[in-house]
């Protein structure tokens, strides 16, 4: 493509910004490698947990859901930025409180038992392992679609680059070069955005053009999107086909999800204090709201330029008559047609492409198949901005992909090295000897997570399995860490039963409904697999409080370590 | 002793989560048409609430517990 200078040129400016930063930030103790030494300052952090927390799907293909679903891709909305709520006001201040390295470590010190703290190594490590696919996808796809790049090379470089500053600097690198990376990312989503809203709506204000009138007229931006798509046989913009019931549980799976989320948490460790770790969620989510309120604008923007464009556009030029009135497929079509990313099928064989919904009143057949990636992909080139646009584009992708999946390494080399070494099997060995194992547990998550995402770029169910991490999240680790710190009276038996209960529960739900063939007339209450999460949190949280009532009680150095949680030490 | 501190702190925990449900759940899905009858700008209002307003909310929410735990700490700072 012709734009690749621009795209080059960022993604080398920006991977080497990286290499700088991780090379400057070495750790010298696990300290340093797990938490950046407790002393990272609030509002940096709250940058940091933003890049961490904004993935791939954040970046690449949260905009293009919303396009599509409308209404319902409210539940990414309000999930996604709604489980900062709760880790504000239940989890993070408490968890700092208690001054540790990792989950696991919280729930095995907590309920005094090393299998209850194996069980939560084994959920840490299969949430995030299922997290980390997707990233790795994601830098296969922004390497393939702009640098020409083959998908497998890309996720190599990314590995490498990773490998420097997660091996290098653990939590300390991380954390700056995850700073870096949300300015970079934050960057490239919005300058687009603002942009496409100056052209439609005249408003720079990605989030006011949202709500605003089309430009030179006097109806809204929304009210027309809903009348074109209506016309075009789609449901209204502003509905959806979701039960409410559903886009409920979604919602809440997503919101709880994101509050149990081992990577986000253990952000929260690398802070000086309680109150520190309060301050920073309230600026993560500053950070991210800069985004998530952006994605509906551009979402609904991209929508209604891709009709105007696509629908009704003349194929192919040369059998075009009279050419002046008439519509011809814009160049990206072809281009991203090319790599598989839309698809025109001449159904009536009029050279025109009918861009139409399952109800067209026309009772005219869609003839154009499009990946929702596109959206953000393409979204430079459908609204035609500058070249340089396009390439921001791509780093801002790659440091959404890369910056998420340095925390999730970080959650999965401190479960091994920590949790399962130190803590579990060899409770002996030194500092030193720890921060070895430390590296070289990162090095092989590292490893495995490129391994992983190579082979599932062949698949196509990355999207699907998100809904594991976060249905795993709400029902397993959440429940435990809550009632850890609301309820003295929980004990080991019932942690260990909740968490298994939710974990099971979740995963042979999700298994059957996504790969063996589960069919909408069995699910259980009308929830699908990615709101079933929210259900069997409930069933965990219950079976919990009930084992632990039929069990005897913690001990008194447990209540005490309760007490103390709870109320911060003054600084 | 620490209950009053740990109590004042509950109250405040539930009163903003109560907050936290009515905008998200409330007004983004369960009320979610009777608000459409408004609008904001050029949005349904509660449409408008589940792709916009609720965030604004949450990230008003998690300040106001900075500041509001804060003077409970002071208040009870002799007790804990």
């Amino acid at each position: 493509m012709e734009n690749s200078f621009w795209s080059y040129f960022f993604v080398i400016v920006t991977f080497g910004l990286y290499i700088v930063i991780a090379v400057r930030s070495r750790a010298n103790s696990t300290g340093d490698f797990y938490v950046a030494g407790h002393d990272v300052h609030p509002v940096v952090n709250g940058m940091a947990t933003a890049a961490d927390w904004m993935s791939a799907a954040s970046f690449l293909s949260m905009a293009g859901l919303i396009a599509f679903l409308g209404y319902g891709g409210s539940v990414y909305l309000m999930g996604w930025t709604g489980g900062y709520v709760l880790l504000a006001l239940l989890l993070a201040p408490f968890l700092r409180e208690f001054g540790k390295f990792t989950v696991p470590d919280f729930v095995g010190d907590r309920y005094y038992s090393s299998f209850a703290r194996i069980v939560a190594v084994v959920c840490a490590i299969f949430i995030s392992f299922t997290y980390i696919a997707g990233q790795m996808k994601g830098v296969g796809v922004a390497f393939s679609a702009f640098l020409g790049v083959p998908s497998t090379i890309g996720i190599l470089i990314g590995m490498i680059v990773v490998f420097f500053y997660a091996v290098l600097g653990g939590m300390k690198g991380i954390t700056y070069t995850q700073v870096a990376q949300y300015c970079v990312l934050i960057f490239a989503y919005t300058v687009p955005a603002i942009f496409i809203s100056i052209i439609i709506t005249n408003n720079p204000i990605p989030q006011l053009g949202f709500i605003s009138n089309m430009s030179g007229s006097d109806i809204s931006m929304l009210t027309k999107l809903d009348n074109l798509l209506t016309d075009l046989g789609f449901l209204e913009y502003t509905q959806t086909s979701k039960s409410m019931i559903d886009t409920f549980c979604i919602t809440a799976a997503l919101m709880f999800g994101t509050a149990g989320l081992p990577h986000v948490i253990i952000r929260f460790f690398t802070v000086k204090s309680a109150h520190a770790a309060r301050v920073s969620a309230g600026w993560a989510l500053v950070f991210i709201a800069l985004l998530y309120t952006v994605a509906p604008a551009v979402g609904s923007f991209a929508r209604l330029n891709f009709i105007n464009t696509v629908n009704d556009a003349q194929y192919d030029k040369s059998t075009s008559e009279n050419s002046s009135d008439i519509k011809i497929a814009p160049e990206w079509f072809k281009n991203w047609e090319q790599m598989g990313y839309v698809s025109f099928k001449d159904l009536n064989d009029d050279g025109i492409m009918q861009y139409r919904g399952p109800n067209a009143p026309d009772g005219l057949q869609n003839e154009v198949e499009v990946n929702r990636d596109i959206f953000v992909l393409a979204n430079p080139e459908i609204a035609q901005l500058p070249d340089w646009v396009a390439g921001l584009v791509v780093a801002g992708g790659l440091a959404a992909a890369l910056s998420t999946a340095a925390g999730l390494l970080m959650v999965i080399s401190s479960a091994v090295s920590h949790d399962l070494c130190r803590k579990t099997l060899f409770k002996n060995i030194d500092d030193k000897t720890e921060l070895f194992v430390a590296r070289l547990s990162a090095a092989g998550a590292v490893f495995a997570a490129g391994l992983l995402g190579i082979y599932a770029s062949q698949l196509g169910f990355v999207a699907q399995v998100v809904a594991f991490a976060f249905g795993l999240a709400a029902s397993s680790l959440f429940p435990v860490i809550f009632l850890g710190i609301f309820w003295k009276r929980m004990n080991k038996e019932g942690a260990i039963v909740s968490m298994l209960v939710g974990l099971v529960s979740t995963f042979s739900y999700i298994v059957y409904f996504k790969f063996l063939g589960g069919t909408q007339d069995q699910w259980f209450l009308g929830v699908s697999s990615e709101g079933i999460g929210f259900v069997f949190m409930w069933l965990a949280l219950i079976s919990g409080i009930l084992v632990s009532f039929l069990t005897k009680e913690p001990p008194d150095e447990i209540k005490d370590l309760v007490e103390k949680i709870r109320i911060p030490r003054q600084t | 002793m620490k209950k009053n501190y740990w109590n004042a702190s509950l109250r405040l925990t539930l009163g903003l989560l109560s907050i936290w449900f009515l905008v998200s759940f409330g007004a983004g899905i369960l009320f979610r048409d009777f608000l459409d009858q408004y609008n904001i700008g050029g949005a349904p209002l509660g449409f408008w609430f589940a792709q916009q307003g609720s965030i604004y909310i949450f990230v008003i929410l998690i300040f106001y517990y900075c500041f509001a735990i804060r003077r409970i700490e002071e208040k009870f700072k002799d007790e804990v």
